[in-house]
């Protein structure tokens, strides 16, 4: 700890700025102690720790089936996605079968999911670049999505739907009638996010160069998701390891080899055009059947340990399970994506302005409670 | 010359992009139809849409003759995750002689609720569900501990209330 | 062309003598100096609560919201409901703070952009003071504020308002230089530096209609420039939320904010005027040649709502950049004056003195 606090040897350099814990630009409690040179960054670390709930620890206290819901709590931006993941897991430990209806059902729900959080970020990327207003016009098809969930599983943000053996419970009646309206509704608007940002020179000259992440230094820190692709570097779980039916649909996996801020805002919305893509492909071929697989009895995983690791709007995100036999899980471990992608903030924001550690802040897109859990 | 073309064409872009951002905002601030404000607590009776699965508080199903469904099985206690339930079971001598389990008090804590609806899960007799009376703010926090059963309490609890 | 616009002269000249039969001379002076600085003072209080109320719909329309709707009809009175709770609110001076300068500072912000307001002229015979230099007076006067800025930012003693503040410094200093140049041209096609006299040789035609190529580029640099000047979006650096928190304001609360707000929106209306002075003609009324019907309509119109209603229009796009445009970064700022703007200014006034000798008027 000691060493940890030691900043550089030269701190008498210019003056330490502490951006956080409650800071506009951090999006939660997030503290960068960060020594300026008027404007340019000599040197920043991040301090992450202010949102710490003791998930992991929590986990090793409840059931098999209860703990799932916490992990809506750490990434609650992609609530439908570790849920998923979790479930997996543990379906994979417990040789539960899942209905083909489920299957695709969750396929859908997390790509809607990812159209969610990808809304969102564009949302907030206009916010930290002083663009108040596309933040609205993001929340206009968010919200449609989010009543979509609500209108099945009951929850917006925080949703236990997704469950080990299926889904906890079956589609709503409106549900492909409303998601077709969703999707007509992004592709009608799809221009206006181009005239408001992605166009916009000011935004452009913002991000362009800026906060440059090298493919091998994106692999040295374990960097996932759209922060990665934005690298070049080919790193979606739905291609390598598909799970559900993630092999039975067709998409591109987006990447882009400038590394720069702009290139890993691009691999969001052109990810956002492949979401629609793999919606679209699904949601007139929902099998009739069951939607669940109820474990019957107290769910018990047999010792042993088990990992799975889905995609989630922000990039890898792995379960860890350690089961001795009994109903509650004796260790659990989450290799969530943020974590990865905080590490990269330290290089990319040295030298670079006081502006452009938002920037690079803000298209790692970090989600503070999933980096503390 | 070629760099002189060069810089204010750059000129022109740039505001081109600017124009097209300026006439978006503009475009919607002369169409009030597209404003997605909802004026929420005026719009309680008309426009307000909760859908009927939203997950707002937690509700004892009545059967037919007017009698909880809610056999006291403790199933919803233990699949609570955070100890929102609290359920006081008490014996009862049935007029036959028989004894039975009879559900003395059903204590729902709604400041501890997550709403992830596993109780309702776990439920085998359909006795529970998630209703969408979902303003339930006080400003006693006591105030947020139910007792759900309040209408059906057993016929010694009863006196015990009066 | 007969004007039949309401003359104020004889309302003022009515008043002096009014208060000079009663008073001796010198107090005969001051008392028509307060009448005329309270005039001034709710003058601007009302307007600026009309702009808060205006930006607020505006910025509630172009973000698909309905914006303030709850207190009065439509919000009407938020502003003021805004003012009272600023009002009740404590000032809290920070621990360790240069408490004389901090207390100092939002007086000089208001102070300057007050006196910026005195050579204007808001309808014929409705002016304060004519100064011959009067385009000089404001853009001189407007400037010093930047002190004030930089003394918020630097008795603070936070890092935040540190920062801003230089921001601040940094960016008025230098588009200070683009908002002359560009007001340059046009005194030059106009001959003169007297407000009166600038709006009185647009009475055949606006400078932005007349003055044609020139006209239309300084009045872009300047609507840039002064945009920057004001600090506001795209060129709020130095209160940038999201880098700075609020920037050399940070530590300020209740009335020192206030006066701070005030001093925001009253150099806004400064900015506005002074474009409506300088381009659209002040208060003459729109002439359409050959339409004798139309410009005897125009004509009915108070002096006073034509200056006004160019004054919002002014306000209006400044207010449309605010709600569209993202912040630009520090170094982008400065690269724009000193390698953009200013270059085009600068040819821009040779235009213009090319145009005023030749009299290639329209």
């Amino acid at each position: 700890m000691e060493k940890y606090m030691e900043i550089t040897p030269d701190e008498s350099e210019g003056f330490i700025i502490n951006i956080g814990p409650q800071h506009p630009s951090t999006h939660g409690v997030l503290r960068l102690r960060t020594q300026l040179d008027g404007e340019t960054i000599l040197n920043m670390d991040p301090y992450p720790g202010y949102i710490h709930r003791g998930i992991e620890k929590m986990c090793e206290s409840l059931g098999y089936k209860q703990f799932i819901y916490l992990t809506s709590r750490m990434d609650y931006l992609s609530a439908h996605m570790n849920n998923q993941a979790c479930a997996l897991c543990i379906e994979k430990g417990a040789g539960l079968e899942v209905p083909e209806r489920a299957q695709v059902i969750r396929v859908i729900m997390a790509e809607l999911q990812r159209l969610a959080s990808h809304l969102l970020w564009w949302g907030c990327m206009g916010l930290d670049m002083g663009a108040v207003s596309p933040f609205f016009y993001a929340f206009r098809e968010r919200e449609m999505i989010l009543e979509i969930f609500e209108e099945t599983g009951g929850n917006r943000l925080t949703m236990n739907y997704i469950t080990p053996g299926g889904v906890m419970q079956d589609l709503h009646p409106d549900f492909v009638h409303k998601v077709k309206e969703v999707l007509a509704s992004l592709k009608k608007h799809e221009h206006e996010y181009g005239e408001l940002l992605t166009g916009n020179i000011i935004f452009r000259k913002r991000l362009e160069g800026v906060g440059i992440l090298t493919p091998e230094l994106a692999v040295s820190l374990g960097c996932t998701g759209p922060v990665a692709r934005g690298s070049g570097i080919s790193c979606d779980v739905r291609k390598q390891a598909p799970y559900d039916v993630y092999d039975q649909v067709e998409f591109k996996e987006i990447l882009f080899s400038g590394g720069d801020c702009m290139n890993r805002y691009m691999v969001r919305m052109e990810e956002m055009k492949e979401s629609i893509s793999i919606i679209e492909q699904l949601i007139d071929h929902i099998p009739e059947g069951s939607f669940r697989n109820k474990p019957k009895g107290m769910l018990k995983l047999p010792e042993g340990e088990y990992y799975h690791r889905v995609e989630t709007a922000r990039g890898e995100l792995g379960v860890y399970i350690v089961a001795d036999g009994s109903a509650k899980p004796w260790r659990v471990k989450f290799r969530t994506p943020n974590f990865s992608n905080l590490t990269a903030l330290k290089p990319l924001s040295i030298g670079s302005k006081v502006g452009d550690l938002v920037a690079i802040m803000s298209t790692l897109d970090l989600i503070i409670p999933d980096i503390d859990r | 010359m070629n760099k002189c073309i060069n810089y204010i064409y750059s000129i022109g872009a740039a505001m081109g992009s600017l124009g097209k951002g300026m006439f978006r905002t503009f475009s919607s601030m002369v169409h009030p139809a597209r404003i997605l404000t909802q004026q929420y607590p005026e719009n309680r009776e008309t426009t307000l849409y909760i859908p009927e699965r939203f997950e707002a508080e937690l509700h004892l199903i009545e059967d037919e003759n007017g009698e909880l469904k809610c056999t006291a099985c403790t199933l919803c206690q233990t699949a609570c995750p955070n100890d929102t339930i609290q359920i006081k079971v008490e014996k009862v001598t049935t007029p036959e002689g028989k004894s039975k389990r009879v559900l003395s008090e059903y204590i729902y804590d709604l400041g501890r609720c997550t709403f992830c609806g596993q109780c309702v899960d776990s439920c085998n007799f359909g006795a529970l569900e998630m209703t969408n009376h979902f303003e339930n703010s006080e400003y006693d926090k006591r105030k947020l501990v139910k007792l759900l059963n309040e209408r059906h309490l057993p016929a010694n609890r009863k006196e015990e209330q009066i | 062309m007969t004007s039949l616009q309401i003359d104020f002269t004889g309302f003022t000249q009515w008043i002096g003598q009014t208060l000079s039969d009663y008073l001796s001379p010198g107090w005969a002076l001051t008392v028509e100096l307060i009448l005329a600085a309270v005039a001034l003072i709710v003058m601007i209080v009302v307007l600026v609560i009309l702009m808060i109320y205006a930006e607020r719909k505006i910025a509630g329309f172009m973000q698909l919201r309905l914006g303030p709707m709850r207190v009065g009809w439509c919000g009407s009175v938020q502003a003021i409901a805004d003012v009272l709770k600023l009002l009740l609110k404590e000032c809290v001076t920070p621990f360790k703070a240069d408490k004389f300068l901090f207390a100092l500072a939002p007086f000089i912000v208001l102070t300057t952009s007050f006196l910026a307001l005195v050579p204007f002229s808001y309808s014929p015979g409705l002016q304060l003071w004519d100064i011959n230099i009067g385009v000089l007076y404001v853009t001189a006067v407007s400037s010093i504020s930047v002190i004030g800025v930089m003394m918020a930012g630097w008795a603070s003693n936070n890092k935040y308002s540190l920062l801003g503040a230089m921001r601040s410094g940094a960016q008025i200093v230098s588009y200070e230089l683009s908002v002359g140049m560009s007001l340059i041209a046009v005194i030059a096609m106009s001959g003169s530096l007297s407000i009166l006299e600038i709006i009185n040789s647009q009475a055949d035609g606006w400078w932005i209609y007349k003055g044609h190529i020139p006209a239309i580029i300084s009045f872009m640099i300047f609507i840039i420039a002064s945009t920057a000047e004001l600090n506001r979006a795209p060129f709020d650096l130095a209160e940038a939320e999201q880098e700075l928190t609020a920037g050399f304001h940070t530590e300020y609360s209740g009335m020192q904010f206030a006066m701070f707000f005030l001093s925001e929106y009253t150099n806004m209306l400064i900015a506005s005027m002074m474009a409506a002075t300088v381009f659209f003609g002040g208060w003459q009324p729109l002439y359409l040649p050959g339409l004798d019907g139309f410009n005897a309509i125009m004509d009915y119109i108070p002096g006073f709502i034509w200056f006004f209603g160019k004054v919002f229009f002014v306000v209006f796009l400044i207010m449309w950049f605010r709600w569209t445009f993202p912040r630009i970064r520090i170094d982008q700022l400065l690269r724009l004056e000193w390698k953009y703007l200013l270059p085009i200014s600068i040819v821009n006034v040779l235009i213009a003195a090319t145009v005023a000798v030749f009299e290639w008027y329209l």
